[in-house]
């Protein structure tokens, strides 16, 4: 392993890292304004409409799917309406973080969907979902407790997690629970009777579908003393989360999962997490962390560099971004069906624990799907700045195209046999090493 | 509804999940398992122990049910089964209506029941909990996982115990060796001088950083798996008792134990094969989504039984939770995660019967079970009367072992 890392391999890194990577040109501009100011542009970048591509990319606006009753036909036909409106959500989506100029907004809306895994094969409702993903948006820069209490308060969550429904009687502590150990705390940091009494707290709401908003039904919350983490009070879904975000543990579990998908896997080091906390600071300043996680010397070392695989979504949009490939709807089905088999489509987390990091995505099967993909990429991408170069000059063409700075000598040789027959080439470098790290 | 599946362990389990990578679970292929059945089958008579975890916690007082328990009823009153829904396996006791295939199992005396099953002081994280089965540790975090252990103690043999689907769980990591992952699914491959390329591209770099290793070592193993068996697979997922689910997915339990099954066939010389079905975290609407769930793991298990009854190698099947559920129903005719449940063993050279004490339904712990047996109990009866090995070794102090094979 080399003991630095490049200005260059730096900022491909950055860009890789706070958005879906950049295309040669990118990197140079990068590299000439430096490292720094390439930070301060991407969180500084003009967002929401005055972004073009995020303005050419308008979210879906879903009919309403009329409940069917008990007929069989008409139960049919409303899962398949259903089906469609989750692929038509999913395929926006990755259109949107195709084609926005400043992808860091929806990189940062992709790790909080990970962070907040939902599910739209339980919540089965592309509003709910799109709702959901709006909020990530709109707060995954802001205070970590307006973000938390915009999520227990969010209907998708909700239905997903069961805090719909649950009630003074019989509580469901799946929210209160997953609350603690996934989105706010980390295990270790609560008891199984803190679990017990938060569910208590989240007592007494009921969904309201087609205002697509949580009702709460005082009837139906416990409104009793209850203890959690040491204080007794009359807790209800918004003291319990300034409770929990206001931790120590919390503000430690909040830096750990941003390290985690953003730079490495594993313990996150001491001093990095002192920083990294320093920046977090009293209010929860999710921008801050960002900007101060991106800055880190240790993020652009070289125990960083090249430490994770890229997630499948993140493969694909960088790959579609890098061959200036708009999908269409026909594209969108490609797309979504090779997101499938490499086991991750938007929207469909396994589980609330969202989905792996790093070397499990790496088998013997995705690279089947990958190479799938990049055959497919090569017939609707462009090409120009590979084909037009000399044979000779291909291969070092490829890796600008593609925003790596380099091939190893395995990857280059290996390359240089087909530098004469350029989709080939580039279909070869999609499924290099090379291009599967992050 | 939530799809608790192998994948996630990987991530969150932290420790275990990213040693296990690390520990060289690599990816094998067909050609290894072939070639091993060729110049090293699995000698006649020699037991294959076959383990199936269910994740996301199956609620075990629904599968083994005491339905003609008051105090079951009265806790559950719009989840409980009747006595005359359950199929009967006396003591009180009747399998959930979807396990059909397993109630002629008991019936031929080839199905055991080990109740209340579970540790002390339970955890009821889905990471944490599933982490204690799949390390044997409850009492701290450990780093390696029970049948890794095993392997170490073996010496390294990438065939000894494998997986299905595309991950590696971290019971199989041990800390010098590990169990192997084995994928599912068809291939298709560039030919004449692209895959020559392609070959290139998966060749082994002296200076490559590990996730750039492991990124090779991908493409080379698809070619591995490809070339050799891609017909073999082609075939499988065609007759493939249910839908597939893609080639990087973990495919349906019935999947996987079509593989088992040929392989077992084909006298491969793996002692452990590890196969697993997600779906069980029954928070809401419990009933028919684990009637259904139970219902695939039945068919699939008893089809499966059925394919290697003859074989030369004896096969027993054993099938686990992280945990079960909480007596009481919460308000979405569902449950909140609980603690001890019955283990299902199966197979030809199993003694069926219950084993161990059905857990009281009244003397609870906060509104949990308290578990009767130890479930250290029944890996130490696997591994020494299924694997031959010295269970002490593997979890480091003696437990009683039971009398189900």
């Amino acid at each position: 392993m080399v003991a630095t890392v490049s200005a260059r391999a730096q900022v491909a890194h950055l860009l890789r890292r706070a958005g879906f990577g950049g295309r040669g040109e990118e990197l140079d501009a990068a590299e000439k304004a430096g490292y720094e100011a390439t930070v301060a542009s991407l969180l500084g970048a003009p967002q929401g409409a005055a972004d073009a591509g995020v303005a050419a990319t308008p979210p879906p606006v879903f009919p309403v799917i009329a409940p069917p009753g008990r007929d069989v036909t008409a139960r049919k036909q409303a899962n398949r309406e259903r089906a469609q409106q989750a692929a038509q959500l999913a395929g926006w989506w990755l259109t949107r973080m195709v084609r926005a100029n400043a992808p860091l907004v929806e990189k940062r809306t992709w790790f909080w969907h990970g962070h907040w895994a939902t599910s739209i094969q339980k919540v089965r409702s592309a509003p709910l979902m799109l709702a959901q993903n709006q909020t990530l948006r709109a707060l995954g820069g802001g205070d970590f407790a307006t973000l938390a209490h915009a999520m227990v308060g969010d209907p998708a969550l909700a239905v997903w997690l069961d805090e719909i429904g649950s009630t003074k009687r019989a509580p469901n502590e799946n929210l209160a629970r997953e609350l603690m150990e996934l989105f706010t705390l980390g295990v270790g940091h609560y008891t199984e009777s803190d679990v017990r009494a938060a569910a208590r707290a989240l007592t007494g709401w009921r969904l309201d579908r087609a205002g697509g908003r949580l009702l709460f039904v005082p009837a139906a919350h416990d409104d009793t003393p209850k203890t959690i983490l040491g204080q007794t009070a009359d807790f209800d879904s918004v003291s319990l989360v300034d409770l929990l975000v206001g931790q120590p543990a919390s503000h430690a579990w909040v830096v750990t999962r941003m390290w985690n998908r953003w730079a490495a896997p594993g313990p996150v080091p001491a001093e990095v997490m002192a920083r990294l906390r320093t920046a977090y600071g009293a209010g929860r300043d999710l921008t801050a962390l960002l900007h101060a996680l991106l800055l880190d010397p240790v993020f652009r070392g070289p125990t960083v560099v090249g430490a994770l695989a890229k997630q499948p979504v993140e493969y694909v949009v960088g790959a579609l971004r890098a061959l200036g490939i708009t999908p269409d709807d026909a594209d969108q089905a490609i797309l979504l069906g090779t997101l499938r088999r490499l086991g991750q489509v938007p929207f469909e987390p396994p589980n609330v624990g969202g989905w792996p990091s790093g070397d499990a995505w790496l088998t013997a099967a995705a690279a089947q799907a990958r190479l799938d993909f990049a055959r497919w990429a090569v017939t609707k991408g462009d090409l120009g700045a590979v084909s037009s170069a000399p044979a000779a000059s291909r291969v070092d063409a490829t890796a600008r195209l593609l925003g790596l700075d380099g091939w190893s000598d395995r990857t280059r040789a290996a390359l240089q046999e087909a530098a004469g027959r350029p989709a080939t080439l580039v279909a070869l470098a999609l499924a290099a090493p090379e291009y599967a790290v992050n | 509804m939530d799809l608790w599946t192998r994948r996630k362990f990987l991530i969150a389990s932290g420790v275990v999940g990213a040693s296990a990578l690390a520990a060289g679970g690599a990816v094998i292929g067909w050609q290894d398992l072939a070639r091993g059945a060729a110049t090293r089958p699995l000698a006649g008579g020699t037991p294959v122990l076959v383990l199936v975890t269910l994740y996301g916690g199956n609620d075990g007082l629904n599968t083994v049910v005491p339905a003609g328990d008051p105090a079951y009823r009265s806790a559950r009153p719009d989840l409980a089964y009747s006595p005359d829904q359950v199929l009967d396996l006396g003591e009180g006791l009747g399998l959930n209506p979807a396990l059909k295939g397993l109630h002629g199992l008991w019936g031929a005396e080839q199905l055991a029941v080990v109740r209340g099953v579970g540790y002390p002081q339970p955890s009821h994280s889905h990471f944490q909990s599933m982490d204690i089965w799949q390390t044997a540790s409850p009492a701290a975090p450990a780093s390696t996982g029970w049948l890794g252990r095993w392997l170490d103690a073996q010496g390294r043999d990438p065939l000894r115990a494998v997986s299905l689907g595309g991950t590696l769980p971290p019971l199989l990591a041990g800390a010098t060796t590990s169990g192997s992952a084995l994928p599912l699914g068809a291939f298709r491959l560039p030919t004449g001088p692209t895959l020559t390329s392609f070959t290139a591209l998966g060749a082994p770099g002296a200076d490559d950083p590990a996730t750039l290793a492991a990124a090779a070592t991908a493409d080379r193993d698809l070619l591995t798996v490809a070339h050799t068996f891609g017909p073999v697979l082609d075939g499988l997922a065609r007759t493939s008792a249910s839908g597939a689910s893609g080639a990087a997915g973990e495919g349906s339990l019935a999947q996987q134990l079509d593989v088992v099954a040929a392989c077992v066939a084909a006298r491969v010389p793996t002692r452990v094969y590890a196969v697993s079905l997600g779906g069980f975290d029954t928070h809401a609407g419990e009933k028919a989504t684990q009637e259904q769930l139970l219902g695939q793991f039945d068919q699939a298990v008893t089809g499966f039984l059925g394919k290697v009854a003859h074989s030369a190698n004896p096969v027993v099947l054993a099938a686990y939770s992280e945990f079960g559920r909480r007596v009481q129903a919460n308000a979405n005719q569902g449950t909140d995660h609980g603690t001890a449940a019955p283990l299902l063993v199966a197979g030809t050279s199993v003694k069926g019967g219950f084993q161990g004490a059905q857990p009281s339904l009244t003397d609870l712990d906060e509104g949990d079970l308290r578990f009767t047996t130890d479930f250290r109990s029944v890996y130490a009866t696997l591994l020494h009367r299924v694997l031959g090995a010295d269970p002490h070794q593997v979890l480091g102090q003696d437990f009683p072992q039971l009398d189900f094979v």
